[in-house]
């Protein structure tokens, strides 16, 4: 490794072995990174918050540490989290009008983590209000591009942090995933983006929506960052009651080139009706690329619930969500009605004006599938169906050791093209909800070109198989040159 | 550009929500709405409503819920007393404050 680069290029991996061997500082890589922020983030949009001075002391300290002896890969190394992770002293806005002005008395469990492993945080990412959303248009501030074409999308409810990673403006980047909120804006900005196993890394701090689904994950440039990434947030928080007591892996270990004889199963179902012709040959070459490596690959497989999925999901997550709403009541944070006088009516105008359109539309959603004389109609029935799905991966992952799939059916699409109609909008998350709805988890890599915007393969695997999916995506990844591209903007 | 996806996940009953049951739910929800807000709702939420009538072709007899993909139950600690946030935290946020209390609007009346 050599800085034949701009800095604000480089992988985790890449910026480390500079680092270890002096051959640049975490200032001069930090200052590398602001300047590229204050190119491109007037165009791309990705950042709520720029932590500026903050970035540059935790630089500064990272330079004094690494002086003093050996420290991690993600020290003194600039990243950026999604604007739902609680950060203590740090205005946390959800990309909200609700929580604009809000300051987190606490660190989330990752933030806290990534402290610890030295990272030098340059900001807070831009999402679909309350990671309600599949474009970042749902923000309440403004819309983030996409890297690639400035006229489209970056994909939501992360599309902030996977524009900024696509952009160079962070060398990587912490999202949430509760439908493919990691997943999709990173097949539309043409990164890594990984939803780990329900479960595996602590939710404490990450402002809730759905929290039977919701999961924190890393966005990179490559692979092997990704499997640093997680070497750094997975693992049991007390903190966090869902999650789960496992000692994790050295994820890194996962990353070798050879996937001779793994059982990697295609199931039609995901190849649905419309889908551009465009996305599936990008998907056929990347399926044959895992075959001529070695793998064992079954195109034959049916997991017909899988329709079923986006039902399942648009009454779960909304009811989730209505509930754990419920708490901005405009009394002990947030945004609160002046001019009203009884309480009632305060809460009632906190919440018409603190929230965009999609939230209410999600809360509404909710409360109706949750009310009297429904319940047993909407949310058991989806319950249920969830049992069915989940045992029908179950029954896949005793078969293959991972599936795989589009994890979009189309590219970015053009600013504005589905914000009239929410139904539009919620097919873009075909490919990525069932994954949360069984709790395993996936990843997506840049597989692709469709008319130069990127297209991502999703690999899936039973709960756990993180160390599958790396490999997997590792050994895809080296066959192939996308992770040396980089967005035009 | 692929085409538009046409995936389709609906059995196209009609499933309207009248203009009461949308007024009862922001209730409910405790979100205020315009006369717009209820009429743009109205609609699409009858429209999304719609598109769950695909579960109605599911088997489910005997199948139990799942509300959480993880195999753990009453998760308990250790009854010990530990550092919480401060009081000055907890208030830090507050909209409107009242020396060590949250001012909140009249309840009655």
């Amino acid at each position: 490794m050599s800085i034949s680069q701009p800095l604000h290029d480089l992988t985790i991996h890449d910026a480390s072995d500079l680092l270890t061997r002096r051959e640049i500082t975490s200032v001069e890589l930090t200052e590398a990174v602001l300047e590229r922020i204050k190119n491109v983030d007037e165009r791309v949009k990705a950042f709520v918050t720029v932590t500026g001075e903050g970035a540059m002391a935790e630089a500064r300290v990272s330079d004094e540490r690494r002086g003093e002896g050996a420290v991690g890969p993600l020290d003194g190394v600039p990243m950026m989290l999604k604007d739902n992770l609680c950060t203590r002293g740090i205005r946390t806005t959800c990309s909200s009008k609700m929580l604009e002005s809000f300051v987190p008395p606490y660190d989330a469990h990752v933030a806290e983590r990534l402290r610890e492993s030295g990272a030098v945080m340059v900001g807070k990412g831009n999402l679909d209000e309350f990671a309600m959303g599949s474009s970042t248009e749902n923000s309440a501030y403004f819309a983030t591009r996409n890297p690639w074409d400035l006229g489209r999308v970056p994909g939501g409810s992360s599309g902030g942090a996977t524009a900024a990673v696509s952009a160079g403006e962070a060398m990587y980047s912490l999202g949430s995933d509760t439908g493919g909120s990691i997943r999709q804006p990173a097949s539309f900005c043409g990164v890594v983006g990984l939803k780990p196993t329900y479960g595996a890394v602590s939710r404490y701090g990450l402002v809730a929506f759905g929290s039977s689904l919701d999961q924190i994950g890393p966005v990179t440039k490559d692979v092997t960052d990704s499997a640093l990434v997680m070497n750094a947030i997975a693992g049991h928080d007390a903190r966090d009651s869902t999650s789960v007591p496992f000692e994790p892996p050295d994820y890194t270990k996962a990353l070798v080139p050879d996937i001779k004889g793994m059982r990697i199963g295609v199931p039609k179902d995901y190849f649905v009706e419309g889908m551009g012709q465009d996305v599936s040959d990008v998907l056929e070459r990347a399926i044959g690329k895992l075959e001529e490596l070695g793998a064992e690959v079954d195109r034959d497989v049916s997991l017909p619930h899988t329709k079923y999925a986006l039902a399942v999901y648009y009454i779960i997550a909304p009811s989730e969500a209505s509930a754990n709403l419920a708490r901005y009541d405009g009394v002990k944070y947030g945004y609160s009605a002046q001019e009203a006088g009884s309480m009632w009516e305060a809460m009632e105008k906190t919440r018409q004006h603190g929230f965009g359109p999609e939230v209410k539309r999600r809360i509404m959603l909710g409360t109706y599938a949750l009310s009297s004389g429904y319940y047993d109609a909407y949310y058991l029935k989806a319950q249920k169906v969830r049992t069915l799905i989940r045992r029908e991966f179950e029954e896949a992952f005793e078969r293959f050791d991972a599936v795989v799939a589009p994890t979009c059916p189309t590219p970015a699409f053009e600013l504005g093209a589905k914000m009239d109609d929410p139904v539009q909008m919620y097919l873009s998350d075909i490919c990525t909800i069932p994954a949360n709805i069984a709790g395993i988890p996936a990843m997506s890599v840049p597989a692709g070109f469709s008319f130069g915007l990127p297209v991502g393969m999703q690999i899936m695997s039973k709960a756990f198989g993180e160390s599958t999916l790396l490999r997997v995506a590792y050994a895809y990844e080296q066959s192939m040159g996308w992770r040396h591209l980089r967005a035009p903007v | 550009m692929g085409a538009e996806v046409v995936y389709n996940w609906c059995s196209g009953e009609a499933m309207a929500l009248s203009r009461e049951e949308v007024e009862h739910i922001a209730l409910l929800a405790r979100v205020g709405m315009t006369e717009e807000d209820l009429e743009t709702f109205g609609g699409q939420l009858s429209h999304i409503l719609e598109q769950f009538n695909v579960l109605n072709e599911v088997d489910t007899e005997d199948v139990p819920p799942t509300s959480h993909t993880v195999d753990l139950s009453s998760v308990f600690r250790e009854d010990e007393s530990r550092p919480s946030l401060s009081q000055e935290d907890t208030l830090s946020n507050a909209p409107r404050r009242d020396d060590d209390y949250f001012r909140v609007k009249p309840v009655l009346g």
